[in-house]
């Protein structure tokens, strides 16, 4: 299967970017590592006209420490958050959740910003963005404009980004104190999420100061389980005061049934993946 | 048309290639790379492995323009000029790590690029580290040995004392011998 034809620019500023987009017009779109984009131009379930190829654009790569953050750049690859000493030290979660994506293959080229971008429910992303309260820079023709990942993540397959806007970098605050864990279940290797969980927690002395859960494919887009943070926050760091909490964690939730799993079935491993998450988070046991 | 110049196992190649054009296309019917497979075209098998910039790629799922300027290496350049077989090619003749073999250039490509970032893994390391090969004939067993144990022949490569450079005496520190490149 071989992609419609389409014309290439390959940018090498942010600047540069964001003008190719907007000489495209409507029907034009960003390449980064192609894991997603590529698959779906060769099924030509999509069509552009143009592909601006982010891939050469230098100051979207890389992580940078910028005093109470990170700042991640958008082209930054699954295989890079794997290796980077700064990810480890301050937001180990991106590095677990990159970690589950696909196989070597896929994270030698797939990118962060492409993961967010594209906003598949089922991808590992997504989630622990939005458990770090992740905040996106975005350029467009107008400027820059910053985006929480709360209102980043919009509906299926479908983000804040207009479609003349490019995602700059990924900005992580750093939480000393607090610890994190990815739980996702699949069927086989190299599978997408039926349910993912990324957890934060801060303990104080014996007990569980704060938390912060979000859940991979329980919607259309990633989920904060709020009343799994309510019922967690003060309360006993012990195995059973996680498993009563974790039981909110469908609470509110729609989830899709689909070849892999019933919304039932999502619902169940929601609180079993979630009590899991934040023991390990949190260091219980 | 793109302009792009590509260097594919040792040799550089320049050439016109519409942007739509798919890497392991460009390789097989540009440039006669047919040791390069495609199984599935869905992303999903591994059997188009190659190393791209030294890592490994599923090439039905890279735009031969985004390999420009980069170095490519197959299953094809991965032997000696003397046509002695790689560590990983050998072990997987030795072990009889395949059945049909259709599976068998992306399998050892993937190995050959996980070996270069772990040159000790364990079973379960190797399976996981394959996670993005599938073999239909399911040899998966037999596979995981010829990986175990060109890990092994690697390793012990690696730690023999490099041959002396000629007007050199006495021979230098043998320098870590960078494995799977
Ligand atoms: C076999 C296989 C298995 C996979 N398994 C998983 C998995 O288990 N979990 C998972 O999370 N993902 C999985 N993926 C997807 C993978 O994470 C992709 O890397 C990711 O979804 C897209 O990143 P990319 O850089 O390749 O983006 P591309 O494919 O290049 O782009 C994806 C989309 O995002 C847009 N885009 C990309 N970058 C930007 C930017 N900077 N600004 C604006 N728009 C942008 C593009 O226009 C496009 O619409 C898998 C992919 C494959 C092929
Ligand atoms: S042909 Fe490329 S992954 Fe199957
Ligand atoms: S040997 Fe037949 S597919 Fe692997």
């Amino acid at each position: 299967m071989i992609p419609a034809a389409f014309d290439y620019a390959k940018p090498s500023t942010v600047d540069e970017a964001v003008r190719a987009l907007a000489e495209g017009g409507e029907d034009a779109k960003v390449l980064a590592g192609g894991q997603s984009l590529i698959p779906v131009l060769r099924l030509r379930l999509a069509a552009p006209t143009v592909l601006v190829d982010v891939g050469g654009v230098g100051e979207l790569r890389g992580v940078r420490d910028d005093g109470d953050a990170l700042v991640i750049g958008a082209t930054t690859r699954h295989a890079d958050l794997l290796r980077d000493p700064l990810v480890a030290r301050h937001a180990p979660l991106l590095a677990q959740a990159a970690a589950q994506v696909g196989d070597r293959q896929v994270r030698h080229l797939g990118t962060l910003g492409g993961s967010l971008s594209h906003a598949d429910p089922a991808g590992d992303l997504p989630g622990a963005a939005v458990a770090l309260d992740a905040s996106f820079e975005i350029a467009g023709p107008g400027g820059r404009r910053t985006v929480s990942a709360a209102d980043f993540f919009v509906d299926f397959l479908t983000t804040a980004l207009a479609p003349d806007e490019i995602l700059v970098s990924v900005r992580v605050p750093k939480r000393p104190g607090w610890t994190t864990h990815y739980e996702k279940f699949n069927r086989v290797a190299q599978a997408w999420a039926i349910v993912g969980v990324a957890a934060a927690v801060r303990r104080e002395n014996g007990s569980i100061a704060e938390a912060r859960v979000a859940l991979t494919n329980m919607g259309s887009t990633p989920l904060r389980a709020g009343a799994v943070e309510q019922s967690l926050a003060g309360s006993a760091a012990t195995v059973d005061a996680v498993a009563s909490a974790a039981g909110h964690a469908a609470e509110g939730a729609d989830p899709p049934s689909d070849a892999f799993a019933s919304a039932d079935y999502r619902r169940h491993l929601a609180t079993v993946l979630t009590r899991r998450a934040v023991l390990a988070a949190g260091g219980i046991a | 048309m793109t302009r792009i110049s590509i260097t594919v196992d040792g040799v550089r190649y320049d050439d016109d290639v519409q942007p739509r054009t798919l890497l392991v296309h460009h390789l097989r019917e540009r440039l006669g790379k047919v040791g390069t497979v495609v199984g599935c075209d869905t992303s999903n098998c591994g059997s188009c492995t190659v190393l791209m910039g030294g890592e490994s790629v599923k090439s039905c799922t890279v735009l031969a323009v985004q390999a420009d300027g980069l170095e490519i290496t197959t299953v094809e350049g991965l032997a000696g000029s003397d046509g002695e077989l790689h560590p990983v090619q050998q072990a997987f003749h030795d072990r009889h790590a395949l059945q049909c073999g259709f599976c068998t250039p992306g399998m050892i490509m993937s190995a050959v690029d996980l070996l270069a970032e772990n040159p000790d893994p364990t079973d379960a390391e190797i399976r996981e580290g394959l996670e993005g090969n599938l073999c239909r004939c399911t040899g998966y067993q037999n596979i995981v040995r010829a990986v175990r144990d060109a890990a092994a022949t690697m390793r012990a490569g690696a730690s023999e004392p490099a041959p002396a450079a000629p007007e050199e005496a006495p021979a230098p520190a043998p320098a870590p011998v960078e494995v799977g490149s």
